[in-house]
């Protein structure tokens, strides 16, 4: 077995049954079939997401490293794979499928739209990266990253992931995470963290008793009301 | 049909109409007619139903900020060829009004409203005005030429902040938010209530009731991330049952601002910008756009590059037919069988592209006046084994696959059919048109580069359903084949680029339009230039977003399953959709 | 057989199906073991020929990358005789005009004693976020100063900083330039010396 594989290189195993026992801990065992069995989300959004499906085709084949099963629903997959220009029409529904994934959950950002807005970063519909709203774990610069870029930024995802310990991630932690806050399509883009200093930063109008009532209704409807289909 | 659709009217078109109506557009470089905006209506429906301009290709407006007024230009053609009718308005900007043709070329649906959207023109008489690429209750129209974006840094690129006292910033840091974003004075997003897009359902709402049944209409949302989009497109169906009431396409989910980012861009800069529009045929987009800017220069293209182009043009077409027609069979629910035995033949003309140009996608492979690098007898050997051995081989191989597939044929024959007089008057083009029996190509109709000396047919479909549109793509690979052989016979050395590599080029004032048979249509650019480095307005016509008028037609009536497939097979590339 | 395809389209559908399937096998076969992680190997599974399986295993095999490939530019570099790094770029600005997303930047040096432009860069930065890789920059650099990079092998954890490169990321020497794009490096190389000859 491959000194990535399960087997922890202290133990000394048997040369005749190296392909049958394993010595290891619980930590490596866990990460090595979560690493080998990371599911992406189908999601794409532009050019790079045709790389990403000829990355799944037969020239690259992810089912090389367990992550061909592709899931259009975001409750069955493991990481994001954020393929594309991140408009600002897009984000609210990116973030609703963010926080409908469960955990562990990963973000890959391919290609430089997803990392920063890329060439098209000056656009007024452009969200200059998507980091801006979810945590993004690797990046892969391109434009658009050719296939292997990204078969090399999933073996560095493999890598993190083979680096997380049981006992501190945040998913075995008390108390349930955070959901991120939907972002809200107004006159512009708004992020609902920063809903202070955007009032501050246009100059602010009283009456709050209002406002709060403002504030639930945008969260409940987000801007879509009917859900997806 | 009368007797004067066959004479070419152009010439005397003032004169048909009483005096003041019409006017030829004098302004140098420009061409056309400009129409008074009280006479549109009349003008369009004569030219339509007299002189046979059936097909409205497409619809935009400039904004001539120092004039003060708005340009509404129209493109029309007949589809037994022939060259174009240009007709505009001209609109004051505080009364930006002009009459809606929705009624006369319904093709013009989501053209006006695009321009609705961007430019702020209001189209009187369009029976669903709303916007279509950004969301309603977005803040101003941005390709007006006083509206800023966020990052504003410059009206026009190179911005001088780069050189030769360039310290790298962040955007974000510029911005009082820190982010890509702007509010008019004054805001609080706290009393923000979101656009709950009842305009958009309410749209769909019907009061039918079945009575058989008892069933009421169930609105349907589908997408923007749904498996079945080809990205990030949105259909809003309303549902009877199984059967599909009526359907609202929602776009914009991609809209890049690809225009008000090229009218910053020098004229070279939007080179490879164009590649990222449809990114699945970068080649015929710079080809399309290398033909606008040309015509403008007045540039010729020597021989060698001519050929070049074409051979590009070609393998990407052969290269996209494989994809879409792959893919439709994902659509059906067959998994991913189909579309990866295409993506092999895909891989290996990329491989091609790779080879020549660089990269795999983002080919950017055409300059004004030619190409950027030759292509040595290596390429040109890899590209005759593909064409005389591999494709046609592996395209028996998918005929023997798929054409008599009972499963294909009972799901596609009849599904989504679209009449030949439905397909022109929704200004649909490429494959979708073709197959419902109109034989438009415009290789034919209005043949650019070295297209007239090429052999090859135009192929038509005759029953305008799914299958027919599968037939025609695989003939036309069939078809490009054929002229890929016959480029690889005849291609002549020589140089490859008109004049010396020049990374400013000078384009005289002017407008000019350059369009190409893309793979999935008539793919155009409208640029307008004002003498300086940057265009002036730069706009582009995109097939599959023209095309996608036609589906809410083709879906009436169908069962839900099938939408996914009538969509499949308008073959929609959401980076040319949105921009 | 027409016929049969005609009358028993399912059929023959999963007749291509099973062809494939079994010619993977025929095709290892015959082929042995030659046909997997080695060069001729590699090179043969990407010709208009092959048949049965044509999966490139990266990481462990690698399709060759043609000499025009490009990733992101970097900075040229003559290799002085002291083990100096004598920079190609005259800061001239060039690149930096003719970006279309604009990722580059470059702070010209002046020249302390005269205070008077000097043909350097003091500090030559590229936003590799915003850089979409079409080569402009090293096309029209009458230098060849900047040049496209090979190196696909980028993917990382953070963005921020790192991702902004400045000179000592974006320098490499000239022997790598010629390593990866031999044809090109002689042309350009050819040139030059045409170029001086009249002046010499
Ligand atoms: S990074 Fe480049 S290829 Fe990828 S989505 Fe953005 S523009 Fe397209
Ligand atoms: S064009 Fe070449 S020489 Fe001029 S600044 Fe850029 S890299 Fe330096
Ligand atoms: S490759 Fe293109 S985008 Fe990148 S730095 Fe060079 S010119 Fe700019």
């Amino acid at each position: 077995m491959s000194p990535e594989g399960l087997s922890k290189p202290e133990y000394q195993v048997p040369q005749e049954m190296q392909n049958q026992v394993a010595l290891t801990t619980l930590d490596r065992l866990y990460n090595w079939s979560r690493k080998n069995s990371v599911w992406p989300m189908m999601f794409g959004l532009a050019c790079c997401a045709i790389e990403m499906i000829a990355a799944a085709a037969s020239r690259y084949d992810l089912a090389r490293f367990g992550m061909e099963v592709m899931r259009p629903s975001p409750r069955q997959s493991d990481v994001m794979l954020v393929s594309g220009t991140v408009t600002k029409k897009m984000i609210p529904q990116i973030v609703r499928l963010y926080n409908q994934m469960p955990e562990p959950k990963y973000v890959i950002a391919m290609g430089a739209c997803a990392s920063s807005g890329g060439p098209f970063k000056e656009g007024y519909n452009v969200v200059a990266g998507v980091d801006k709203f979810i945590p993004v774990d690797v990046y892969i610069p391109g434009c658009p990253p050719t296939p292997q870029a990204l078969l090399h930024g999933l073996m560095t995802l493999q890598k993190k992931i083979e680096s997380q310990s049981l006992k501190e991630v945040s998913w075995y932690q008390k108390g349930p995470g955070e959901p991120i806050p939907v972002p809200v399509l107004g006159p512009d883009l708004i992020d609902m963290r920063k809903a202070a200093l955007i009032r501050e930063k246009s100059q602010p109008v009283t009456e709050p008793e209002e406002a709060a009532v403002a504030v639930e209704e945008a969260a409940q409807n987000g801007e879509l009301p009917a859900k997806e289909g | 049909m009368t007797e004067a659709t066959l004479i070419n009217p152009l010439d005397t078109l003032v004169d048909q109409f009483p005096s003041g109506w019409v006017k030829k557009d004098e302004r140098p470089g420009y061409s056309g007619f400009i129409v008074e905006r009280e006479h549109l209506l009349e003008f369009a429906r004569t030219m339509r139903d007299d002189f046979g301009f059936d097909y409205l290709s497409m619809v935009t407006a400039s904004d001539y900020l120092a004039e003060g007024k708005f340009d509404v230009v129209y493109y029309a053609y007949k589809t037994i060829g022939g060259p174009a009718l240009i007709f505009k308005v001209q609109v004051p900007r505080e009364d930006a009004v002009v009459p809606s043709l929705v009624a006369l070329y319904p093709g013009a649906d989501f053209q006006e409203r695009e321009v609705w959207d961007l430019m702020g023109i209001r189209f009187e008489g369009h029976p669903d005005l709303r916007r279509i690429l950004m969301w309603e209750g977005f803040e101003g129209h941005p390709l007006r030429k006083d509206w800023k974006e966020p990052f504003y840094e410059e009206d026009v690129k190179p911005y001088k902040s780069r050189w030769p006292e360039g310290k790298p910033v962040n955007a974000d840091d510029r911005n009082p938010f820190n982010d890509n974003v702007q509010y008019p004075t004054g805001f609080d997003p706290e009393r923000w209530v979101p656009e709950a897009e009842t305009l958009l359902y309410s749209g769909l709402q019907r009061t039918t009731h079945n009575e058989e049944f008892k069933t009421d209409e169930l609105i349907v949302n589908m997408g923007p991330q749904h498996p079945s989009t080809h990205g990030v497109f949105r259909m809003v169906v309303s549902l009877q049952g199984e059967k599909i009431v009526d359907l609202k396409p929602v776009m914009g989910y991609l809209h890049r601002n690809h225009e008000k980012i090229a009218e910053r861009n020098t004229f070279l800069q939007n080179m490879p910008f164009t590649d990222r529009l449809d990114y699945t045929t970068s080649m015929s987009n710079n080809f399309a756009y290398a033909l606008a800017v040309e015509k403008l220069m007045g540039l010729q293209v020597p021989e060698r590059a001519d050929y070049i182009r074409v051979l590009m043009a070609e393998l990407t077409r052969i290269m996209n037919h494989f994809f879409a027609t792959g893919f439709l069979l994902n659509d059906l629910g067959v998994y991913f069988t189909a579309s990866l035995y295409a993506i092999e033949e895909r891989e290996l003309i990329l491989d091609i592209f790779e080879e020549i140009s660089g990269s795999r996608m983002m080919c950017n492979y055409f300059r004004f006046g030619g190409v950027v690098r030759d292509v040595s007898d290596e390429v040109l050997k890899k590209i005759h084994n593909l064409v005389y051995d591999r494709i046609p081989r592996k395209l028996d191989q998918f005929d023997a696959y798929l054409t008599n597939n009972e499963i294909l044929r009972t799901r596609c024959e009849g599904v989504g059919v679209l009449t030949a007089d439905q397909a022109i008057a929704l200004s649909t083009a490429g494959p979708i048109l073709r197959a419902s029996g109109v034989p438009y190509d415009v290789r034919r109709a209005d043949p650019y580069s070295i297209y007239d000396r090429l052999e090859f047919d135009v192929i038509t479909g005759n029953h305008g359903d799914i299958y027919d549109r599968y037939l025609v793509r695989v003939a036309e690979i069939k078809e490009s084949i054929k002229i890929v052989k016959q480029l690889l016979r005849d291609i002549p050395s020589g140089p490859i680029l008109a004049g010396k590599p020049a990374y400013q080029v000078r384009v005289p004032a002017g407008e000019s339009y350059g369009r190409v048979e893309g793979p999935k249509g008539e793919m155009g650019f409208y640029i307008v230039s004002n003498g300086k480095p940057n265009p002036e307005r730069y706009h582009v016509r995109a097939p599959t977003f023209i095309n996608l008028t036609s589906l809410a037609p083709m879906s009436r009536g169908e069962k839900v399953a099938d939408v996914v497939v009538i969509l499949g097979a308008i073959d929609i590339v959401l980076g040319e959709v949105d921009r | 057989m027409k016929n049969f395809g005609k009358r028993f389209g399912v059929m023959s559908s999963l007749g291509v199906t099973m062809g494939h399937f079994f010619n993977t096998y025929i095709v290892d076969l015959v082929k042995g073991k030659k046909r997997y992680r080695t060069t001729e190997g590699i090179e043969a599974r990407r010709q208009s020929d092959t048949e049965g399986i044509f999966t490139i295993q990266y990481p462990e095999e690698q399709l060759p990358l043609p000499e025009e490939f490009r990733v992101l530019p970097f900075l040229v570099y003559d290799e002085g005789e002291n083990g100096e790094k004598n920079l190609r770029c005259t800061a001239c600005g060039i690149c930096s005009k003719v970006c279309p997303p604009q990722c580059i930047w470059i702070y010209r040096a002046t020249d302390p004693a005269t205070g008077k432009p000097s043909p350097h860069p003091a500090e030559f930065h590229i936003d590799i976020d915003i850089c979409m890789n079409c080569g402009f920059c090293a096309e029209y650099c009458p230098f060849d100063a900047i040049k496209m990079d090979h190196d696909f092998e980028l993917s990382g954890y953070t963005r921020g900083e790192s991702h902004v490169f400045g000179l000592d990321t974006l320098m490499k020497p000239v022997s790598y330039y010629e390593s990866i794009r031999p044809a090109n490096a002689a042309r350009e190389a050819a040139a030059r010396a045409e170029k001086a000859k009249p002046k010499a």
